[in-house]
């Protein structure tokens, strides 16, 4: 049963600015830096593309301070993306019970952030045996 | 036992300020300011009961088990979603203390809010077992091992608070998501080897307002006073609603499909 | 009941978000840091000549698809609900840009490693 006259507090506009949602605001940033270096490849791809002298252009962007510090961006926004993924990724699992039990998400957690630590030494790896 | 000040004994004050509404007379939410008594082992109901028996009467607010039970004392403590009973006034002193009723619901009175709606989400989620068959009583009880009970008993621990919803800005932007408390409901049901109703629960989680108003803000699950990890319910829901998304297309009928991740045959 | 077609953006977001997690860091580490460096990795690992060879691989342009594509569409996904959480717009106005550039980039994607060719 309502009363006579409930009152509805306006929704705080800017909510995803304070904390404690600040955190999760950072977190959906990252996804930011994934698309931008991803348009970044798009351009290489394009003036691949376009012939030697293109491609060559973009090269020399990248030599660039600024697209150094961008990528230096990019992968501080990787590996917090990196972190708070595995963070998320045992919520979207059923319970899983080995033995009687319930397995710990963080144990979850803790499994996901290895394997992608030994994929980015693998992927390094695989670089440089491809040296040419 | 709440300090009195005609016995003499030396006691420390705390200024608690509370956001009061009485529609009679208010036209809109307005502070009002106490100043408590306390001692270190007083919780905040506690301090709501000191105002309402010493100081002003015409305080509203729920309460009943004061042990973190009944989920009667959900307010925003701090502007931060907590029971009263197990929130304590030695950590604010001195204060001041806001106390505010449970955000995103309409307030009906004072630290009174609107229930209804949140009862409404529980009652449509089929919040009852349906199995696939009933068992006769000669038949004796459903079987269910500690494996199958472990899938889903943290489900079924949540004691309607409320504060994951205080918590939700998804709810908070849209009211007619279904919300983390429902989803933890249904996926205790949906969770339980004895029920065989997936489906029909699967219906409401695969809408708008279902699992996909979540954008895995996970303040939820924080706030929880049982941990009953409502976000894991809602999320694992748009795991199994994205792979059937697909999966429905192969031509099964619905009502065949139980999934093994749900707790095994029905 | 409607369903939701949210799961299409979901499954594409969660897809690139795994990519991401596991290539992510090493991709721009090589790309973006050591290679136009030359620390660690020569300047040439990604010459006019390999990349071409690379770009003209069936296997190198499924590598250059999944992770364009992926990543862009995973992007897409969090910019839109972040859009929608500031209330940047209307609904389907967001759905429109988000999802409606990574559709064209995807494209642009597909066509221009179609133009690399063989």
């Amino acid at each position: 049963m309502t009363g006579p006259r409930p009152y509805l507090r306006p929704a705080k506009t800017a909510w995803w600015a304070h904390p404690p949602y600040l955190a999760y605001t950072l977190r959906e940033a990252t996804g930011v830096a994934v698309a931008g270096y991803a348009l970044v490849l798009l351009a290489g791809l394009i003036n691949l593309a376009s012939g030697e002298e293109a491609y060559d252009a973009w090269l020399n962007f990248l030599k660039s301070p600024w697209s150094l510090a961008l990528h230096l961006l990019f992968l501080i926004a990787m590996i917090g993306h990196v972190w708070t993924w595995f963070q998320i990724m045992p919520k979207t699992m059923p319970r899983l019970v080995i033995g009687g039990r319930v397995l710990p998400q963080n144990w979850i957690t803790a499994a996901g952030l290895a394997v992608a630590m030994a994929a980015f030494v693998i992927i390094l790896l695989v670089a440089e045996w491809m040296q040419p | 036992m709440p300090p009195d000040a005609a016995a003499g004994a030396a006691s420390r004050e705390i200024a608690i300020g509370v956001l009061r509404y009485r529609c009679e007379t208010d036209q809109r939410p307005v502070w009002q300011a106490y100043r408590v008594p306390f001692t270190d082992d007083m919780s905040v109901l506690q301090g709501l009961q000191y105002i309402k028996d010493r100081l002003d009467g015409t305080l509203s607010f729920r309460w009943s088990c004061r042990m973190a039970i009944c989920g009667s004392c959900g307010m925003m403590i701090g502007a931060v979603p907590k029971l009263a009973c197990m929130t304590f006034l030695r950590d604010y002193h001195p204060g001041p203390l806001t106390v505010e009723p449970l955000e995103h619901f309409p307030i009906e009175r004072d630290l009174v809010v609107t229930l209804s709606g949140f009862i409404k989400k529980l009652e449509s989620i089929y919040p009852y077992l349906i199995p696939s068959t009933q068992r006769r009583l000669d038949e004796g009880e459903y079987l269910q091992t500690p494996s199958q009970l472990a899938r889903y008993e943290t489900f079924s621990d949540c004691i309607n608070c409320m504060l994951c919803y205080a918590a939700c800005p998804q709810f908070g932007e849209n009211p007619d998501f279904i919300g983390p408390g429902a989803m933890a409901l249904l996926q205790r049901y949906n969770g339980d080897s004895r029920d065989a109703a997936r489906a029909k629960r699967m219906e409401l989680v695969h809408t708008d307002n279902g699992a996909w108003s979540c954008t895995a803000v996970g303040y939820c699950s924080e706030v929880c006073p049982k941990q009953v990890d409502p976000a894991n319910a809602v999320n694992q829901n748009k795991t199994k609603s994205a792979l059937d998304f697909f999966v429905r297309f192969l031509g099964q009928p619905a009502h065949s499909r139980t999934g093994a991740s749900d707790g095994g045959p029905p | 009941m409607k369903r939701s077609v949210a799961p299409v953006f979901w499954l594409l977001f969660g897809a690139g978000g795994m990519l991401s997690a596991f290539t992510g860091p090493a991709l721009v580490l090589i790309t973006g840091l050591a290679v136009p460096t030359g620390i660690g990795v020569s300047p040439s690992f990604m010459s006019f000549a390999r990349a071409t060879a690379f770009a003209q691989d069936p296997l190198g342009k499924l590598v250059l698809f999944g992770v364009i594509a992926l990543f862009l569409w995973h992007g897409a996904e969090r910019i839109y609900l972040t859009l929608r959480d500031m209330r940047a717009g209307g609904r389907l106005a967001l759905m429109c840009i988000c999802y409606g550039s990574a559709s064209a980039l995807t494209f642009v994607t597909v066509g221009t490693l179609m133009i690399i060719g063989f």
